[in-house]
């Protein structure tokens, strides 16, 4: 690691979750300021240079893979693409796992219910064509693909899942990350399981436990709306019950 | 299906709230330009069908709107579940229903 140009600026104070949700604490670390330097590269630091039993989950650093995510002073944050000098207050840095999550040990947080409910809410592709077809044809432009588009660009990262009090105060809601993927595949024309998936979003799990307090777009570290993607799936849900789509054999 | 068929009572009173909000606003506003007398009021409600039906249907629409509106408050912020959720907020809906239709009956029967 580079020490000139750091040799000038203090060290950055930096508090740490360790431990586990019912028995931990912050721990604080005194760590040297680097150029262009990111949380994660904080996070890595501590590990190699101050307490080597630190875990964290990371894998790309690029901002692809959506595993570097935690809160960082009380917000949630790609921590691989946020630069300490945007976010750092008074050289003070507090870094904890991400919120809404069970946590496994210090900043990695157990992921499953998570992905749990993208499952739950259908988010996956469920298409009626087989590798004897031929590629289906879409228009990038079709005003329904350009929804689709709008809502496609999501890592996984859970950083709206731990911004959305709802899920704090209701945790059986399925969250924006998975709302915004079923409001994604009712918007792919290919796709055979609408009516399935809206059933589910439609449960009592799901888009009308949203309040729009758009916690989910304000964080959102790909600038993606899942708020807006859950107003569109209360507008399919209404006209869906207008045509008595959804009443039969589901109360 | 139960928040999907609350979501949409609610979403309806809000609509017929909307309308009787503003003939509600604007009979004030017309009203107190010669000075707020309750004599005035009473000559203008008493015994109308139209004040009757316009803040009877009001007052239902509250009702309705309001008690499905605390539900979730109770549930979010107080985790209140089951059968004690609903019995409050069916408790809440017939205490504002019966004031609030008291308080329509009180300014349109005659007496």
């Amino acid at each position: 690691m580079s020490t000139s140009s750091s040799a000038a600026a203090a060290p950055i104070t930096v508090r740490v979750w360790r431990g586990v949700t019912d028995a931990g604490e912050f721990q604080e670390f005194q760590v040297p300021q680097q150029p262009s330097q990111t949380i994660l590269d904080v996070v890595t630091w501590i590990q190699r240079h101050a307490d080597a039993s630190l875990s964290y989950r990371f894998a790309c650093r690029v901002g692809m893979c959506g595993s570097c995510a935690m809160m960082v002073n009380g917000i949630p944050r790609w921590t691989c693409r946020t630069h300490v000098n945007k976010v750092m207050q008074d050289n003070r840095l507090t870094i904890e796992p991400l919120r809404n999550l069970p946590l496994i040990k210090d900043l990695a947080c157990d992921m499953t219910i998570f992905f749990e409910k993208w499952k739950q809410a259908e988010g996956h592709f469920q298409g009626a064509a087989t590798r004897n077809d031929s590629v289906s044809r879409l228009s990038p432009n079709s005003p329904q693909r350009r929804v689709a588009n709008a809502a496609t660009e999501c890592i996984n990262c859970a950083i709206c899942y731990a911004s959305c009090d709802v899920v704090s105060w209701n945790p059986e809601y399925l969250g924006p990350a998975a709302l915004n993927r079923a409001w994604s595949l009712q918007n792919d024309e290919r796709d055979t399981a609408t009516e399935k998936r809206l059933r589910v979003v439609a449960s009592d799990a799901g888009c009308h436990q949203c309040h729009s307090q758009q916690g989910c777009a304000t964080y959102c570290p790909n600038e993606l709306n899942p708020t807006a993607s859950i107003a569109g799936l209360k507008r399919q849900v209404t006209s869906a019950w207008m045509r008595g789509q959804l009443r039969k054999d589901n109360d | 299906m139960t928040e999907t068929r609350l979501y949409l009572a609610q979403r309806l009173c809000a609509a017929v709230m909307a309308p009787l909000v503003l003939i509600h606003l604007g009979v004030m506003i017309y009203a107190i330009q010669g000075g707020l007398d309750a004599a005035e009021i009473l000559t203008r409600t008493r015994g109308s069908l139209f004040w009757g039906a316009n803040y009877g249907l009001f007052v239902i629409a509250v009702s309705v709107h309001a008690a499905i509106g605390l539900r979730t408050v109770l549930r979010e912020w107080m985790s209140l579940r089951g059968t004690a959720l609903t019995l409050v907020c069916w408790l809440f809906f017939a205490g504002l229903l019966a004031a609030g239709l008291r308080a329509v009956a009180a300014v349109v029967v005659m007496s």
